[in-house]
């Protein structure tokens, strides 16, 4: 009977792999074929099926002005926008979780609780309810279509998020800690810094994690409130697709897109198992 | 020189946790706080050490008044019943961090920590992390970090509760030795604790505390041998009391379905209603005795606890020695009538077989 599970979960997660993985092989293949091996019959292996090309890697990087689409400046903006953002973010955020875990707030009716929704609910809301308002609000004060201006919508984005992760974590670390480096001789910012926070250290990486993964796939945001000046990536590489779909070029950019992101849940993928959390502390 | 508090009170929730405390502690003292959970033990410690702040009452420490001076400029130590200690260092790094909080030298940190490691023996395990120990080394850490600091207060929450039987036993040995031989003068030691086997052992002089409120205070003797009330009675002892109904007719003690001989002490009582107090340890096996009931029998290390029923009468009886006995046994009693205490029924102490009484 355990030998037949075994086999299930097997069977099971090769499947998933499979599911998981093909589409990128598919993209890795097609990114090198041309206009010829896409359309005249299904091809897969190349030099075998078909021969290779660089041709859809190299429009990424040609200016427009000779042919190409150049994918690279809205990469540094995508990565410098995304970065920023998720790191004033996590800074802010952990310092309002911290807040939020230990100190008891009353305004009328509102408590810790409520503030912390009041930060969800920002995630909750659908994005095309506040497309509006942001818009208007950059534009009167003279950031819209600029990188300082995405910064600051990412920001909004991204901070609950942050938020949201540390108190929950701030919460599973107990007061007594606080406490006793109180009593060590810590003042308050001392014990946040000096004790709390090398604690935290799994929390703030899911976190940032979390940051830069909303921060870097948003579309919606970065395509309303920019025109000519500033470009993102995810909205450059919806702008390939004109007249005839280019799948080559496409799969190249899809995979430069995401080479990042695969990067970043390689290197924290130790912090997000469960052990590393709850081993934390205790 | 002492550490004084005046009437304090702190409510949380319409629900006093200090209900007008004082006290007067003198340094170079040992004081311990029975009560059980909830009672405000942790409350006060915390109040003394400055993390929670009273509503009323007022604090001084070394003739300054101490609720004006933050935590972490107050000078004490604390060890939680939980085993709070740094995860992220190691138990070097541990006990060294409130003494680099304080700029102490160099030269003579390496001297306290030394000092502080062979005082609770963990010599050698300085660059273990403190995941990779047991409890009661955990805690042995949390309290080489409060003697390393030389603090002026220490205050011990619970300390032992959380450890496995044999460890606390050891550990409260160890306890003893460090408060009698390694303390300074310079030092208050507060220890609380829910058990009154503890508060004995230590010896020192003891504050009873229920709901907030003090209820008696002096040495572990005198709570022993002359509890206030019938509460005090119940808190400072493990079995609890056995407390019966009943009155004093003459030279008779008669108790709902038994009647014994007056002890001598209890010779000054008017004829009346009492609650009468006896200790588990002063119910003796008496082939001559009243038959009781067993409804529970325990071995608890080398004795047996029973739990006696006669009637409507309870009693719980501890025996010296390991015995078998079958649930629902019939067995013969008798009470040592030298140890009867006699509460009034209010429950204040009227009579004690020690002498003292104030009725």
């Amino acid at each position: 009977m355990e030998k037949f599970y075994t086999i299930l979960k097997y069977t099971f997660i090769t499947l998933w792999t499979v599911f998981i993985v093909a589409p990128f092989l598919w993209a890795v293949s097609t990114s090198f074929k041309d206009f010829q091996s896409v359309n005249s019959k299904v091809t897969y292996i190349p030099w075998l099926d078909f021969e290779p090309t660089l041709e859809g890697w190299r429009v990424l990087v040609k200016s427009p002005a000779r042919g190409g689409v150049d994918i690279v400046e809205p990469y540094f903006n995508s990565i410098f926008v995304t970065c920023t953002a998720s790191l004033i973010s996590i800074v802010l955020g952990t310092l309002a979780a911290y807040a939020l875990s230990r100190f008891t707030f009353k305004a009328g009716f509102v408590r810790n609780n409520d503030i912390t929704f009041f930060f969800i609910s920002q995630r909750i809301m659908p994005p095309i309810v506040l497309s509006i308002p942001f818009f208007i609000f950059l534009s009167t004060i003279g950031l819209l279509d600029s990188l300082l201006g995405l910064v600051v919508v990412y920001i909004v984005l991204l901070m609950p998020i942050a938020v949201w992760i540390m108190v929950d974590f701030f919460n599973r670390v107990p007061k007594e800690l606080d406490e006793t480096a109180l009593i060590d001789g810590c003042n308050p910012y001392q014990a946040f810094y000096k004790v709390v926070l090398p604690n935290s250290i799994p929390g703030l990486i899911v976190a940032g994690m979390f940051c830069i993964i909303f921060g870097w796939i948003d579309f919606f945001f970065a395509f309303i409130l920019t025109f000519t000046e500033v470009q993102l990536l995810p909205v450059k590489v919806v702008a390939l697709n004109s007249s005839i779909t280019p799948w080559w070029s496409l799969s190249a950019s899809a995979l430069v897109s995401v080479a990042p992101l695969i990067i970043v849940a390689f290197v924290v993928e130790r912090y997000l198992s469960k052990g590393n959390l709850s081993g934390a502390l205790k | 020189m002492n550490l004084i508090g005046e009437n304090i009170s702190y409510k949380l929730d319409n629900e006093y946790h200090l209900n007008n405390i004082s006290f007067n502690f003198k340094k170079g003292n040992l004081y311990t706080i029975l009560g059980r959970t909830l009672s405000g033990k942790t409350t006060l410690l915390k109040t003394i050490a400055g993390l929670i702040n009273p509503d009323s009452g007022s604090m001084d420490f070394e003739e300054k008044n101490f609720s004006k001076i933050p935590v972490w400029e107050r000078n004490i130590a604390m060890v939680y019943q939980q085993f709070i200690n740094y995860p992220h260092m190691n138990v070097y790094e541990n006990i060294v961090f409130p003494l680099k909080q304080r700029n102490v030298s160099d030269e003579q940190i390496k001297k306290d920590v030394d000092e502080a490691l062979k005082t609770v023996g963990l010599v050698g395990f300085e660059n273990r992390k403190i995941q990779e120990l047991s409890g009661g080394q955990q805690q042995r850490v949390a309290l080489a970090r409060s003697l390393a600091k030389k603090a002026k207060i220490l205050l011990l929450d619970e300390p032992l509760v959380n450890l496995d039987y044999k460890l606390r036993e050891q550990l409260r040995e160890e306890f003893k030795k460090i408060f009698s031989e390694g303390f300074s003068q310079e030092t208050i030691l507060i220890y609380s604790t829910t058990d009154p086997q503890e508060v004995m052992e230590l010896n020192g002089e003891v504050i009873v505390l229920d709901e907030g409120k003090i209820l008696q205070k002096g040495p572990a003797k005198e709570i022993f041998e002359n509890p206030l009330n019938l509460k005090v009675a119940e808190i400072s002892n493990d079995p609890p009391m056995n407390i019966l109904k009943g009155s004093k007719i003459s030279t008779k003690i008669n108790l709902e379905n038994i009647s014994l001989e007056l002890p001598s002490h209890l010779n000054n009582l008017i004829d009346e209603a009492y609650n009468f107090g006896i200790r588990a340890s002063e119910v003796k096996l008496d082939e001559n005795g009243e038959e009781f009931e067993i409804e529970l029998a325990e071995i608890s290390g080398s004795e047996t606890l029973l739990h006696l029923k006669k009637g409507d009468t309870k009693v719980i009886a501890l025996i010296e020695e390991v015995m078998n006995f079958r649930i629902h046994q019939k067995i013969r009693i008798n009470f040592n009538n030298n140890k009867f205490y006699a509460f009034d029924l209010t429950g204040n102490l009227v009579s004690s077989p020690y002498g003292a009484s104030n009725g």
